[in-house]
């Protein structure tokens, strides 16, 4: 019922805030990511969790506060270093290439070359296979075809797969399942599950509760730019859960165990 | 987004229907297979290069209706050698085209490309270095373009318009400034190498051989790739798919190496295959393998399809545009030492804003898309050939200047309208 203090978390922000002039986006947050769990991010709009996914995979860098990522402290300047570090996002426009193939859109800026310094595509194709074949990305028959062509719970699935294979320890999804039908939700929910089975941390950012009570393994409640609670899913139901995000504070005594953040 | 997306997320393969557009030669398991999964696809709007070759072949037998001279071989031979700069200029523009890009400049800067190499001839440069200075200025020049476009963040079809007025100008100037060569606004080519490109033949024994080889190497590269991706355990094409394509190739080959081994002469003997068609060729081998095999085609291709994509994954955007234009310019080049070979001189009158104008046509008639990330250097060689039979026909008819131009227009138009109602069925596009 409490944050996990017997392991260090994969990553643990403390006190951060985020200022953009006069306006506090972001206001002393705490949070623990642990490796190989399900955190949901749920919040109003303009809570601040974009802002906040942002800060954490290096769009800008907070004004306050300190973020720890396997227990060192970090400062990341640009999305790169955050995706070197193994903090990889996936956005809501997934940022494929329509035109190029499954393979090509998994290994884009990370290609594979012969020692004639063409690209290696046996290599590259078995790369990408055995990745897809790992999180049981199963619909897909040909992964030579192009993105283009693929639904939206495939195309997802792709830019999961590619930042899977680059060796992503914490995989940020912002609203995966939003445009998304109910057999590709389910096939995404899945391929979250299987994420964090495989040690991977996921924050999952999303507005749907049912996919959120279904998959998470602990939610962080925001409001107006503070995150008003943390705990496991259990701590929540879904009516306290509405709670929280509607009027920032708990229904009543529950969720009693929770742990309340902020000042 | 494809219309199709209802399969369950259970562990059964998607519907083959769900993927129009898929590799149709790696989803087969026959060649039954084949052909339905083509048929599918060009009902699917992805019709590839299918529309360009039957256009070819209907305008071939309009012409050889209206006149039984086109299909001779002189003719033919003609053709080859009237394509060989629009295919080439063509290739320059595939390049820049990928990106969702244009270079309206390629034009003049292939005419100047050549008063730089005639010129140095005339002054008794080796020929060596006269191609090389003329080619380094030509790809210097479109690094240049793609710097501005790619740093400045400026539309690049009015850069280059802007550098095909600057150029037109230059080529005036060069002209002028040298002197007596060019006089009356012409250089005169006194080379013979350059003078064969279009000029010159292989003899008949020799037009065998060489193009026995290239087919051969051509089968044997399609079969060992088919060979390794099954020993990886990939999925290849089917033996019976392969088999096919090879044997288009060997036709075609064989058809332009008869064709072009006919005396076509009349008052002597002339007969082989001209040298152009074998530049041709090779350019075609050089820059499939550069914007297929390597890690900068890669890129063009993913900056034409996606920019956001690209940048995100960690793409020198810059970089990979200049060096884009750059080919273009360098092929810009390699066009105008073509040109010069195939006019015998190069002059002040070059036409290079209609001329890129056609280079542009024939690249999108093949198949290219103007919107950047479709497209491959063999659409340069179809559409080239589209554009070129049109001009040679509607010469061989003995239509006037003006109506060969008003008659283009509309095939140019036709072929547009084609693409656009064949790729209506099309996802994303």
């Amino acid at each position: 019922m409490t944050v996990n203090d017997d392991a260090e978390p994969l990553l643990r922000l403390r006190g951060i805030g985020k200022s953009f002039g006069p306006v506090r986006a972001l206001n002393d947050i705490d949070l623990d990511v642990p490796a190989g769990q399900v955190t949901a991010l749920v919040g109003d709009n303009g809570a601040g969790k974009s802002t906040m996914i942002k800060t954490i995979s290096g769009i800008w860098e907070p004004s306050h506060g300190e973020m720890f990522w396997q227990g060192k402290p970090v400062h990341f300047h640009s999305p790169k270093e955050a995706s070197d570090a193994g903090i990889a996002t996936v956005y809501q426009d997934l940022a494929l290439c329509d035109n190029l193939d499954i393979v090509q859109n998994m290994l884009l800026g990370h290609e594979v070359l012969t020692r004639a310094g063409l690209l290696n595509e046996i290599t590259m194709e078995k790369t990408a296979k055995q990745t897809l074949a790992d999180l049981r990305v199963t619909t897909v028959r040909n992964i030579r075809q192009p993105v283009g062509s693929l639904s939206g719970g495939q195309r997802q699935s792709v830019a999961v797969a590619k930042a899977v294979m680059l060796n992503a320890k914490l995989v940020i999804m912002d609203e995966p399942t939003a445009a998304l039908g109910v057999s590709q939700t389910a096939l995404i929910l899945d391929l979250i599950g299987r994420l964090s089975a495989r040690g991977i941390a996921v924050l999952l950012i999303s507005h749907n509760l049912a996919d959120v009570f279904q998959v998470a393994d602990r939610i962080a409640v925001m409001y107006l730019g503070r995150l008003v609670v943390t705990g496991p899913k259990s701590d929540f139901t879904t009516d306290s859960a509405v709670h929280w995000i509607t009027t920032g504070a708990g229904p009543g005594a529950s969720p009693t165990a929770a742990q309340i953040a902020g000042a | 987004m494809t219309s199709v997306n209802q399969e369950p997320a259970s562990q059964e393969p998607a519907e083959l229907m769900s993927t129009p557009d898929a590799s149709a030669d790696l989803l087969a398991n026959s060649m039954g297979d084949y052909l339905r999964i083509v048929g599918r696809r060009v009902r699917a709007g992805e019709s590839g290069a299918l529309p360009v070759v039957l256009g070819l072949v209907a305008i071939v037998i309009f012409f050889q209706v209206k006149n039984s001279l086109f299909l001779s071989a002189g003719n033919l031979v003609n053709l080859m050698a009237q394509s060989a700069f629009i295919i080439t200029l063509g290739m320059a523009e595939i390049f820049v085209l990928l990106l969702g890009d244009i270079d309206l400049a390629a034009g003049y800067t292939a005419a100047c490309a050549a008063v730089i190499a005639l010129w140095m001839l005339a002054l008794g440069d080796p020929l060596w270095v006269a191609v090389v200075v003329a080619l380094a200025a030509a790809a210097a020049y479109g690094a240049l373009q793609g710097i501005v476009i790619s740093r400045l963040k400026l539309p690049s079809f009015v850069v280059t318009l802007a550098g095909q007025l600057g150029l037109s100008g230059v080529l005036l100037y060069l002209i002028n400034a040298t002197g007596s060569i060019g006089v009356g606004g012409v250089i005169e080519l006194h080379n013979s190498i350059i003078n064969d490109i279009e000029n010159g033949q292989l003899n008949p024994t020799a037009t065998w051989i060489v193009m026995i080889a290239i087919v051969a190497v051509a089968g044997a590269f399609m079969f060992y790739g088919d060979f390794r991706r099954r020993s990886a355990g990939l999925v290849a094409p089917p033996v019976s798919v392969t088999l096919l394509k090879v044997a288009g190739i060997v036709a075609a080959g064989i058809i332009v190496a008869a064709v072009a081994n006919q005396n076509r002469g009349r008052l002597i003997v002339l007969e082989g295959m001209p040298w152009g068609v074998l530049v041709v060729l090779a350019l075609l081998f050089a820059w499939t393998m550069l914007i297929g095999r390597t890690k900068f085609g890669r890129y063009v291709y993913a900056i034409g399809g996606s920019t956001e994509a690209a940048r995100r994954a960690g793409i020198n955007l810059v970089r990979v545009r200049t060096l884009a234009f750059m080919f273009a310019g360098l092929t810009a080049g390699i066009t105008g030492i073509i040109y010069a070979s195939y006019l015998g001189s190069i002059s002040n009158g070059v036409q290079g804003g209609q001329t890129v104008l056609n280079a542009i046509a024939a690249a999108v008639i093949g198949g290219t898309s103007l919107f950047g990330g479709r497209g491959k250097m063999l659409h340069a060689v179809l559409g080239g050939l589209v554009v070129g039979v049109i001009y040679n026909g509607l010469e061989l008819l003995g239509l006037s200047a003006a109506a060969q131009l008003m008659w283009t227009a509309l095939v140019l138009l036709a072929a547009v309208i084609v693409d656009r109602i064949t790729r209506r069925g099309a996802a994303g596009v």
